[in-house]
């Protein structure tokens, strides 16, 4: 398994796409920790590009590195390799090529200026979205046949995660304003990893204060360390769901 | 070797395999025949485990093809139109496939040097032809001495020398007890290598012969032609594929 990775791997280090997605990482949070007098507003810019950016170039390079190794798919199907073997050595040699260009481009920044809670905690977001959404990515590449249709879908995902998720949830909490909502829009949160991530990042900030009533509860709960496992788990979970329901159907997959 | 029992397939609203068997035995070469679109690549993609069928069974060395992937070191597999990764290198991908498989010695090269890919292990595949290409599918089908050989149209695309190489190496094969199954539309490739003929048409087994019996039932010397027989006794509609057989 490890030997197919290890093509993936290779495949996608001589793309130069991965080469141009660590520089830009890595120039953006050295300009930012470099302009910003102070460290807390550069990791909060920071925190709003990496929540941007990462699921988007996590979606929609690994959908289109799917469909553009699917000669190489085929190929290592004729062989005699497992498709789930196949699928999970994919999944490892995108996701372990984007935790690479994270940890040099985000990493090596924050180790220099800001390598304290909230830089790390800002790393460890970037590392844990870059596999969710290269999971969710997998779903969506592996269940439609159609290249347009299944970059488009990733497309799609990624503006609901990024965009409409946070209006849907704007709009349930004007709704139901006259009811307790607290500890509802903290479960409502873990159905969005960036929502989640955000919030687990945010609450390590001194920001966190003007946050008001609901932000006490993220606080109390969020803050501490149950917090900590509780948002590993669910972006784990994350992370394992969608590549797992991949896998279910790629094996029933006609190639 | 290769036993298939009552396998379906349907493609949406076409049903593309109905209810196929076949018990294919070693040392047998086995000339899979039909019209375009008879369901002969899908059979052959069963068999490997690219499609999946609706019903029944595959069995390969008396082991269900579903159970393990295993099956697949015994087989060696040259598709119709081969498609590879297009910025691998020749060497490359002959290195890759050597790694997957675990073999680094005892391989069969001899269709690797007879068809000069040697000369060009530094080309991308996406440089090459639609022949050369066909070539490395070859080489790489027969790469490592498997005990079955399942051929798509192995000649088409390939030059009259080329064409002849590969002949030769799949009667060399066959003479050490392999089993071959081959398609192709020219018949008079498969004149002097195939045992058997299995037809298809559209989806159902119509018969699977010994080229012996088919000599005595049509009357004919020719391959070419007592499949023609057979056709024009069976579809007096099927027009077309009778230009192809004359």
């Amino acid at each position: 398994m490890l030997k197919i990775s290890r093509y993936v791997l290779y495949d996608i280090i001589r793309n130069k796409v991965m080469i141009a997605y660590t520089l830009f990482l890595l120039i953006t949070s050295m300009c930012l920790f470099q302009l910003e007098e102070n460290s807390s507003k550069a990791i909060l810019s920071l925190m709003n590009i990496v929540l941007l950016v990462v699921p988007l170039v996590s979606l929609v390079f690994s959908t289109i590195h799917w469909y553009n190794s699917y000669e190489f798919i085929e190929l290592m199907l004729t062989q005699p390799i497992s498709r789930r073997k196949v699928l999970l050595s994919e999944y490892m040699g995108i996701s372990s090529s984007f935790l690479t260009a994270i940890l040099i481009g985000l990493g090596v920044p924050i180790l220099i200026y800001e390598f304290n809670a909230v830089g790390l905690s800002l790393l460890l977001v970037g590392c844990l979205l870059s596999m969710v959404f290269t999971s969710i990515s997998f779903l969506a590449a592996v269940k439609s046949r159609d290249k347009a249709k299944g970059i488009g879908v990733a497309l799609l995902l990624w503006f609901y995660f990024s965009l409409l998720f946070d209006g849907l949830l704007l709009l349930l909490l004007f709704a139901f304003s006259d009811y307790p909502l607290e500890k509802f829009t903290l479960v409502v949160s873990s159905l969005n990893p960036i929502d989640l991530g955000r919030i687990f990042i945010m609450l390590k900030m001194d920001v966190s204060a003007l946050m008001g009533y609901t932000g006490a509860i993220y606080k109390e709960f969020l803050g501490s360390n149950l917090g900590l496992i509780y948002t590993l788990v669910i972006m784990i979970v994350w992370a394992i769901v969608p590549v797992w329901l991949s896998l279910r159907s790629f094996k029933k997959k006609d190639l | 070797m290769i036993k298939i029992q009552g396998i379906r397939k349907r493609f949406r609203k076409m049903q593309v395999l109905s209810d196929i068997n076949a018990d294919l035995k070693k040392g047998q070469v086995i000339a899979l025949i039909g019209p375009n679109g008879s369901g002969k690549t899908t059979l052959i993609k069963c068999i490997l485990g690219l499609v999946k069928p609706d019903h029944g069974t595959i069995f390969c060395n008396d082991t269900d093809i579903t159970e393990s992937v295993d099956y697949r070191e015994d087989v060696g597999y040259m598709p119709q139109i081969g498609r590879y990764p297009d910025h691998m290198k020749v060497g490359q991908l002959f290195n890759l496939v050597k790694d997957i498989r675990q073999r680094k010695k005892n391989v069969d090269e001899e269709l690797f040097y007879k068809f000069k890919l040697d000369t060009i292990a530094n080309k991308p595949m996406r440089t090459l032809s639609g022949g050369t290409r066909q070539k490395v599918s070859a080489a790489l089908a027969f790469l490592f001495d498997a005990d079955i050989l399942i051929l798509d149209e192995p000649t088409a695309g390939l030059d009259p020398l080329s064409s002849d190489i590969l002949k030769s190496k799949i009667i060399s094969e066959k003479e050490k007890g392999k089993l071959i199954l081959i398609t192709s539309h020219v018949l008079s490739d498969l004149e002097d290598l195939a045992t058997d003929v299995m037809y298809l048409h559209e989806g159902k087994h119509l018969f699977t012969k010994s080229i012996g019996e088919l000599h005595a039932q049509t009357g004919e010397e020719k391959l070419s032609k007592s499949i023609a027989r057979i056709m024009r006794d069976q579809q007096k509609t099927e027009t077309i594929y009778l230009k192809i057989a004359k």
